[in-house]
């Protein structure tokens, strides 16, 4: 069931953020993968695209379903990460009050996303973007 | 508890997904912060919170929550309503604040919705 996925996420819409998230799961149950590990690989991805439209303005994600395992790889232009050992602690948080008012910003997006997968790399340079590449296993 | 009975305790609206009335819902969660949701919630049950936009519903369809309930008030917009329909997840709309409403389903029996460690 090898398939490959590709979502352009608009930075300045955060009122759609999340549709290509609610289209993965989608795929994802037609596919008949168990449920747990669709709402662990859903929730993860979730958690990046929210990142991607706050703090970067948007990027791209590519998801390629294998018969063993699903691997999401989230590509911005942002500003990067300073500090990926402090951006990682729980309650860590540079996003805005705006973000906060609507209900994101307390600093668990990417210890969140590190929970739910079964690995998870940053790949970051300050200036430059973020690429985040996660995999969750099916088997 | 039915979705049916969690209205009347609450004296809520059912706004979105009214044909699912008598789906059974075993497990709750109050939070206006989506993060938190994301981050400590296991169980699908119901989710309180006066946060009032269209991240409560993409966050419920993430942790497969089935129901949210709007409290102190809050009234969301037809686009809100529109993708709980479209998602399958109920919407209801209360006066009671959210320690009121929570109080309320505890003592009538729902628990808290399981923690993530």
């Amino acid at each position: 069931m090898n398939k490959r996925l590709h979502y352009v996420i608009d930075g300045d819409d955060f009122t759609s953020a999340g549709q290509a998230s609610g289209d993965v799961k989608k795929v994802l149950k037609t596919l008949g993968v168990p449920s747990e590990i669709v709402r662990k690989a859903s929730i993860a991805m979730y958690e990046g695209e929210i990142n991607m439209v706050i703090h970067a303005d948007g990027g791209v994600i590519d998801v390629d379903i294998m018969p063993d395992r699903i691997v999401m790889a989230l590509k911005d232009s942002g500003p990067g990460i300073p500090n990926v050992e402090e951006a990682m602690q729980a309650g860590f948080s540079t996003a805005p009050d705006t973000i906060r008012n609507l209900g994101f910003g307390a600093g668990m997006g990417l210890p969140n996303m590190k929970k739910y997968t079964d690995s998870m790399e940053i790949d970051t340079k300050v200036g430059v973007g973020t690429t985040i590449t996660m995999t969750v296993k099916i088997v | 508890m039915k979705v049916s009975e969690i209205a009347e305790i609450l004296n809520a609206e059912i706004v979105a997904g009214k044909e699912l009335a008598d789906m059974e819902i075993n497990s709750a969660c109050g939070s206006d912060m989506m993060s938190d949701v994301l981050a400590y919630f296991k169980d699908q049950g119901i989710l309180l919170t006066g946060l009032v936009n269209p991240q409560v519903v993409r966050t419920a369809e993430m942790m497969d929550i089935k129901c949210i309930a709007f409290v102190r008030g809050k009234r969301p917009d037809g686009t809100l309503t529109d993708l709980a329909e479209e998602r399958g997840i109920v919407v209801m709309l209360t006066d009671e604040t959210m320690f009121t409403a929570c109080g309320l389903l505890y003592s009538n029996g729902l628990t808290e919705a399981g923690r993530h460690e």
